[in-house]
């Protein structure tokens, strides 16, 4: 018992270390944060459209088929990276994504960009001041939802969608969504 | 390597243009309403950046969110919903003073604990053998006679600039 | 070929690795078979370790100096337009100068103790230096392996990306050198007291030699934190002081356990009492500094100011620290049951207010720990991501901080083994009126609402504590009951052990005013202001008569210029500044500040307002009192040195050759 005293530090010591051990291995990023969102409907909301594109979006307008939610941004450097992707994805018909072009300065700039590096969305709002970006827990952009049949949100990845992220991760859960 | 690429990329997605803060512009005009939204967004976490308070960053979506802050509070909700509000949308993670839950526990049980396992310590280190006075008390490694004339001479030496 | 400085640097880094090998092994083998020329090697060695270690950290900031862009380092945070100081200050701006900084003042403290424990035993300096140099070694590999300074490119770009321009500072050019010096200091520490675990003996000539090195780091440390505080303070641009943040607690942690350190030391050296206590104080001091290296360096916690993050890197720290501390905590656990005893003392006495200062220090740091950690705990655990923030700390730290300034003020009045409260209590009858005196006045002063309840009750505390450490000096030097000159003959022979903690403590209660005044009592206005308008905050009118553009040598700047009045007379001119630097292009804030040595007007200019044509966003706050945070700080410092002076510990006197005699011939018997 008197020893145990002694031997405590140690085993604190220990134990500290293999967390930080399994956090570091672990390869997880501290400054990613889950949604609290997951398995919720959508939020209400109804965005007004790009000038003169037409299609807005609604949250009504997420029921009735699997669907990619994805914000974006004229301004945001990681978006231009995977917009590429997304043109790709829009070719092959692989589904529809709906965007929700974040905080832009003037309401044309998306729609500039878009014209320059084309159109990948089905449907676009405008969502000049964040009030529906905020309702998505948005943190940053680029960000892509999964919303399935029922307009309820299933996932959210963080960061430009890639090849590999299509195919590893979001892929599977649409198929298996739309079963 | 492939984690680097992602880091520098989310540095890219967060820069953000420099402003200071909460700004005029955003400001209530009844001072005690303003003075609750400052107070609440001071226990906000701003989600994008690395860990600052949405009073404190200048990130436009901490700008967002303080507007939204002072949305609520105009329209009627006390400061408990406005947190509510935020919380439900980005979960507990923005609240710079975590709530008391389960998941918390160890957090805000720790600070007690430590101070009664160091009172526990304390009254270790006090106990003495039953009858010992302090002043004769036997040492569990005692120094040879020698030893301790020689410690007293030298300790000796110092207290007498005392 | 010629070699290049750059891989002199290198070469010097790799020969220092094999010379810390040495030092670790031969020394320590050498005082273990009582081998004299085994162990005579350790002095030398750590001389050799030093220069080596100083060669290459001086062609790095040759390098900076001539802006060596094949260098990649300097590539990376260095511009050939940047002013000298920063040149250089950009040595240790960057993950691998840093390191490379740590690593010679590592070796420096070595050296300090090769060149001034001439009258250590010998046994005991072989150990220290060989444990200092196995640390040595394991962050040599550090940077060899994973973070080499020396690192060329080729071909070399034309110029350099620069340094952050927050860093672009003199308070920050200073900051990261006082911390490792206060950080690595501790190892020195460490390495006494694993080389005392190993001896099997801590006595109170252990805790005397112990002393002066934790005291120098103590106060490298203490000045760090206030230079990094006030840099926060006058350069972030909101008069802020202390966020909280991760990085910041790194270096409070160890500040805690040093505090705490210093003060066990005491009782080991006058009572021969905690002794294991004492120990594992300084394992866990230094386990701190290295802890707060990992959480900095590897990116497991989010912060502000973080250095760019590796997992790799991270995980070598993480080896270096189990390596290093787990080795010494095993240690500790075989060795440290054999070192109880000592003298004994009841609660009430001056050990016993020692012992709680340590208590409720070590409870402190454990809390900014948890509070620290908790977020990786949680992430770890899978019980959800949290943040723990500001509110969290203050809501816990400060009743923690309580108890330990009211013992602060009675502790030093109590006698050793047994104490006399209510005789001390009653000495201390000033120092309880003067904290109902500044409760009450300061209460009415301010307004005296229920709100202002709080901040009276801590400007008493400050009081109590001020008063108590002058009441305690008084009676020391027996002033006003004695006649004067025979006090200040007294204050003149005052130890300056003595002196020291005065001065400290008073620095603490300056402290905790200026924390209470600045966090109930900061005034804040923002505003859009016209050229010409004026607007009024504490008393002081401030007006902004222009705003223009003026270069700097690596930035453009716009400057505000605020004219500041009380009843109507022009006390000061402000030109606060926001910068936009070139390389990297970034902007700052440089925030101009009045001070009438008791307050300060805090004044920032923004951007023009784009809503109001010919006005700017300013921000202006009256911080009362938190000038007696700086001038809290640097008497605390102010009273380690002169503590550091202490005939006790002063290098070379003569009662450490006689106690090194005294060891010696123990150590021979």
């Amino acid at each position: 018992m008197r020893k145990l005293i002694f031997i405590a530090p140690t085993v604190m010591f220990v134990v500290l270390v293999g967390l930080f051990a399994a956090q570091l291995l672990s390869g997880r990023d501290p400054k990613t944060i889950p949604s609290v969102l997951i398995n919720r409907p959508v939020p209400d909301f109804a965005l007004e459209e790009l000038p003169g594109r037409g299609m807005p979006l609604r949250s009504s307008d997420l029921k009735g088929e699997v669907s990619l939610v994805n914000i974006f941004g004229s301004w945001c450097v990681a978006c231009a990276i995977e917009h590429p992707f997304l043109m790709q994805l829009k070719q092959q018909k692989a589904i529809p994504i709906h965007g929700i072009d974040w905080r832009e300065k003037n309401p044309m700039d998306g729609l500039r960009w878009l014209q320059k590096n084309g159109d990948p969305y089905t449907r676009v709002g405008l969502d000049p001041d964040s009030k529906v970006a905020i309702d998505f827990g948005v943190t940053g952009a680029p960000e892509t939802f999964v919303v399935d049949k029922n307009g309820v949100i299933r996932y959210k990845h963080i960061g430009p969608v890639t090849a590999e992220v299509w195919e590893q991760t979001l892929k599977p859960l649409v198929e298996e969504l739309r079963k | 390597m492939k984690r680097l690429a992602v880091l520098a990329l989310s540095a890219l997605m967060l820069s953000a243009p420099l402003a200071l803060a909460v700004q005029p512009d955003e400001m209530l005009k009844d001072p005690q309403m303003e003075q609750r939204a400052r107070d609440i967004s001071k226990h906000l976490r701003c989600v994008v950046c690395q860990n600052e308070s949405i009073d404190e960053s200048n990130a436009d979506l901490a700008r967002d969110l303080r507007l939204l802050v002072r949305d609520r509070l105009t329209k009627g909700d006390n400061n408990d919903q406005v947190m509510q509000y935020i919380v439900d949308r980005y979960g507990d993670y923005v609240l710079l003073r975590p709530p008391f839950k389960m998941t918390t526990l160890a957090l805000w049980a720790g600070p007690p604990l430590f101070a009664l396992l160091a009172l526990g310590l304390g009254w270790r280190l006090y106990r003495r053998p039953a009858g010992a006075r302090p002043d004769d008390a036997p040492t569990a490694t005692p120094l040879s006679a020698e030893e301790r004339k020689r410690l007293e001479k030298l300790l000796r030496t110092e207290e007498s600039g005392s | 070929m010629t070699l290049s400085i750059a891989e002199l640097g290198q070469f010097s880094l790799a020969l220092a690795l094999c010379v810390a090998l040495v030092q670790s092994i031969v020394p320590l083998w050498g005082a273990q078979r009582g081998d004299g020329a085994m162990m005579a090697m350790a002095r030398p060695g750590a001389v050799a370790l030093f220069l080596l270690v100083a060669i290459a950290f001086g062609c790095l900031t040759y390098s900076f100096v001539v802006s060596d862009f094949s260098v990649s380092v300097v590539a990376q945070n260095s511009h050939s337009d940047k002013p000298m100081l920063y040149k250089v200050a950009g040595v240790w701006g960057n993950h691998e100068g840093s390191l490379l900084l740590w690593i010679t003042a590592l070796t420096f403290f070595g050296l300090a103790v090769a060149l001034t424990g001439r009258n250590l035993p010998p046994q005991l300096r072989a150990r220290a230096l060989s444990v200092q140099a196995m640390i040595t070694f394991g962050f040599l590999l550090f940077i060899l392996l994973t973070s080499n300074p020396f690192i060329r490119l080729n071909p070399p770009p034309m110029d350099g990306k620069g340094l952050n321009p927050l860093l672009q500072d003199p308070g920050l050019a200073f900051h990261p050198p006082m911390l490792y010096l206060g950080y690595v200091g501790f190892s020195m520490a460490f390495s006494f007291a694993v080389a005392a675990l190993i001896e099997g003996r801590v006595d109170a000539a252990w805790a005397r030699w112990v002393r002066p090195w934790t005291l120098t780091a103590w106060v490298f440390l203490t000045l760090g934190i206030a230079l990094g505080s006030w840099w926060a303070y006058y350069e972030l641009g909101w008069g802020g002081w202390w966020y909280w943040d991760p990085v910041e607690n790194a270096s409070f942690m160890p500040w805690l356990a040093g505090t705490a350190l210093l003060h066990s030391a005491i009782v080991v050296e006058k009572r021969d009492s905690l002794k294991s206590w004492t120990i594992l104080l300084s394992i866990l001091t230094f386990a701190m500094s290295l802890l707060g290296t990992f959480l900095v360096r590897s990116g497991v916690l989010t912060s502000v100011h973080a250095f760019a993050t590796d997992p790799t890197r991270g995980m070598f720290v993480l080896l270096l620290l189990a390596v290093s501390v787990g080795g010494a905590l095993i240690l500790y656990a075989f060795r440290a049951p054999s070192l109880q005893g000592g003298g004994l003392f009841t609660p009430i006495s001056r050990e016993g207010g020692l012992l709680l200062n340590n208590l409720l220090m070590t409870t402190a740091m454990a809390t900014v720990l948890l509070g620290t950690l908790y977020p990786l705990i949680a992430d770890a655990l899978v019980l959800g991501k949290v943040s723990v923030g500001a509110p969290f700390f203050n809501a816990v730290f400060v009743p923690l901080m309580v108890p330990l300034i009211v013992v602060m003020g009675i502790g030093p009045m109590l006698a050793w083994k047994r104490g006399d409260l209510r005789g001390a209590l009653s000495r201390l009858w000033v120092a309880l009126a003067a904290t109902a005196v500044t409760m009450a006045g300061s209460w009415l002063y301010v307004g005296g609402t229920v709100d202002d309840l709080l901040a009276a009750f801590g400007f008493g505390l400050a009081a109590w504590l001020l008063v108590a450490t002058l009441v305690e000096w008084a009676e020391r030097i027996r002033l006003f009951r004695a006649p004067a000159g025979e006090s200040l003959r007294r204050a003149a022979n005052l130890p300056r052990a003595a002196w020291g903690m005065t001065l400290a403590h008073a620095g603490m209660a300056l402290v905790v005013a200026g924390v209470t005044a600045s966090s109930a009592y900061k005034g804040e206005l923002v505003q859009s202001q016209k050229i010409g308008e004026t607007v009024r905050i504490a008393g002081y009118d401030v007006t902004l008569t222009a705003a223009t553009t003026v270069p700097g040598p690596n930035y453009e700047a716009q400057r505000g210029v605020f004219e500041v009045r009380k009843d109507g007379a022009l006390i000061a001119v402000l030109t606060p500044e926001k910068r936009l630097y070139r390389s990297p292009p970034m902007p700052t804030t440089e925030a101009a500040i009045h001070t009438n040595g008791l307050s300060d007007l805090y004044t920032v200019i923004g951007d023009p307002d784009p809503a109001l044509p010919g006005a700017y966003v300013t921000r202006l706050y009256h911080e009362p009192l938190v000038p007696l945070l700086w001038y809290g700080a640097l008497l605390m410092a102010a009273g380690g040195l002169v503590s550091l002076t202490d005939r006790r510990h002063r290098v070379g006197a003569p009662v450490r050759k006689r106690a090194g005699a005294a060891a010696a011939a123990a150590a021979k018997a």
